[in-house]
């Protein structure tokens, strides 16, 4: 039984994890794409020739989400067996 | 017909066959059961092959061809719809994650119906399963092969139903002889075609339009709409557009086919690679493919029909022979969505439905018999229904996907994560969502200004978690996992 708990509170942690990056993914998103692209076109920035709204949110927050799934698989991510335990196995 | 692009498209598709027939012969030499190796690959997939299988299953027709074809049209604003989708990267293995894979092999779950069935403890939760999944599979299936069919068409020059023909018979080939072991193993090189397929596209789009800046000045020069995040008619609003989240980022957690392969996989190792591979592989292929589909507007305007931008465009940017071996990247797409929901169809007949209500006792050479043939069958009917193909392949294709996310999201997720929800609560929670969902898609289209499938999935959640309070179920095996 001991065993059974801690791969269920390895796999409670990495969901809420996973539910903490789609919060971050979607605040930056969201943020930069209609804070810097609600106003008219003539006055958008540029970074790398696309306007900077799209830039930050687009392909930066692609950028920061692959840095931060790499950092928390990495740093926080157990390894556990998924196999069925012995006594209930045929 | 240009065979400078056709060439490279059959050395692929032979490579696909190949594939299909090393796959057969691991099924008849494996020792393992019969049916988890033929719908579940004997849950020995790695981190790169389950990575690939899930991008690829995901990024259909929708993503390659209907997808940039829309962003040709509303520009800038399409593509960050499309980014939405980077979510599903790692989302879907982290939330359903290491907790699925060890409960499908506690149940010995070979389908996500086998799954529910086990946790419900309910036929009729199975049931109910078993159904949506073919109905709405179904038509996902036939929306699919018409984009094949229309992409030969568009490349080649074939007619319509010669094209439908060949893509037919590549597919089942594979499919039918090789099982899940096949589907994953090519998935894994289609998206590695269409990896590469972007790479190229996207840079040679960028020369031929003059660099990124030129492009944003002519789109600017054209209508300065196309550069802002609200569409060329102003019609994206930002409600709408992130109502996506749901649609194609967070709520593709319900989706069966993507299930399917969180519980395929061999170790933790395993998952923690294709939780990296797949985030930074989907959102390189998202990103660029729509963006391809923004630039292409000032390169080729004036192009009518949204579905033949993609073809179109590398055929003028690229010479001739790259062109074929890039679009080989939309038809791996297709293919590889196509292979999954043959199978996943094919698995809810013969598994759900065959063995468990009709037949339990029947031998493994039976067995066997049924798997092949029901999927050669299915086929066979789904080729017949792409004949008189419906026209908005994208919008076909988006409704089986709200259907199944509204039926499958809570019964799936809160029934792995919360121990009061009951068969009660589940059966309330599916046929909430699959009603309201097609009411709602048929008669109010947005409510609220968001996606029809915002409303089902918070009205199921709401069902499942009252009527999983208001009734109490006994279960024949005690759920004491994890309780201490």
């Amino acid at each position: 039984m001991e065993k059974y708990d801690e791969r269920f509170k390895v796999a409670n942690r990495e969901a809420l994890i996973g539910v903490g990056l789609a919060l971050i993914n979607f605040l930056w998103w969201f943020g930069f794409a209609y804070g810097l692209g609600s106003k008219p076109p003539e006055e958008y920035n540029y970074i790398f020739g696309l306007p900077a709204w799209f830039f930050i949110s687009c392909v930066g927050g692609f950028i920061l989400m692959s840095v931060l799934v790499i950092f928390v698989v990495k740093v926080f991510f157990t390894d556990v067996s998924l196999e069925v335990k012995d006594e209930d196995n045929e | 017909m240009n065979w400078a692009v056709v060439v490279p498209l059959l050395l692929f598709i032979v490579l696909i066959f190949f594939i299909g027939f090393w796959a057969n012969r691991s099924i008849r030499l494996s020792k393992k059961d019969f049916m988890e190796e033929y719908f579940l690959g004997g849950r020995q997939l790695g981190g790169f092959i389950l990575a690939m299988t899930m991008m690829a299953t995901y990024g259909s027709a929708s993503s390659f061809i209907g997808g940039p074809g829309v962003a040709y049209t509303e520009g800038l604003g399409w593509v960050l719809l499309a980014m939405t989708q980077v979510v599903t990267g790692y989302f879907v293995l982290m939330v359903l994650g290491k907790k699925f894979a060890i409960k499908a092999r506690e149940y010995k779950a070979v389908t996500l119906t086998d799954y529910l069935r086990s946790r419900y403890e309910s036929h009729t939760v199975a049931l109910i399963a078993a159904i949506s999944i073919i109905i709405f599979l179904f038509s996902a299936m036939a929306a699919q092969w018409v984009g094949g069919a229309r992409l030969i068409e568009t490349v080649t020059g074939i007619p319509y139903t010669s094209a439908l023909f060949i893509f037919a018979v590549s597919v089942l080939v594979y499919v039918v002889i090789g099982g899940f072991r096949a589907v994953a193993l090519t998935d894994a090189v289609q998206g590695s075609v269409m990896f590469l397929g972007t790479l190229v596209l996207l840079i040679a789009t960028i020369i031929a339009g003059g660099g990124i800046d030129t492009i944003m000045q002519d789109l600017t020069a054209e209508n300065p709409n196309l550069i802002t995040p609200f569409g060329a008619e102003l019609t994206l609003t930002p409600a709408f557009v992130s109502s996506f989240w749901i649609l194609v980022g967070v709520a593709v957690v319900g989706l069966p086919q993507v299930t399917l392969r969180a519980m395929s996989y061999k170790s933790s190792k395993s998952m923690h690679r294709a939780i990296i591979i797949g985030t930074v592989v989907v959102g390189f292929v998202m990103l660029n493919m729509h963006l391809i589909g923004v630039f292409a507007r000032p390169i080729l305007p004036g192009i009518e029909v949204g579905d033949r931008v993609m073809p179109l465009i590398a055929l003028e940017v690229l010479p001739a022979w790259v062109a074929g071996l890039v679009l080989a990247a939309p038809m791996a797409a297709i293919m590889s969505t196509v292979d999954s929901l043959l199978l996943l169809v094919s698995s809810a007949f013969v598994k759900d439905i065959y063995i468990t209500y009709l037949k339990p006792d029947a031998d493994e050479r039976r067995v066997k018999m049924m798997s092949f043939g029901v999927t050669g069958v299915l086929g066979v009917l789904v080729f017949l229904m792409a004949l008189q193909p419906p026209d908005l392949l994208i919008w076909l294709n988006l409704f089986a996907f709200g259907g199944l996310e509204a039926t499958f999201i809570w019964p799936v997720v809160l029934g792995l994560y919360w121990q009061k929800g009951n068969k009660y609560g589940a059966i309330a929670s599916m046929v909430t969502g699959i009603v309201s969902y097609i009411v709602i898609d048929q008669f109010l289209s947005q409510p609220l200004g968001v996606h029809s499938v915002v409303l089902p999935v918070v009205f199921s959640f709401i069902v499942y978690v009252v009527v999983s309070f208001g009734t109490t179920q006994e279960y024949a095996t005690p759920v004491v996992e994890q309780s201490r």
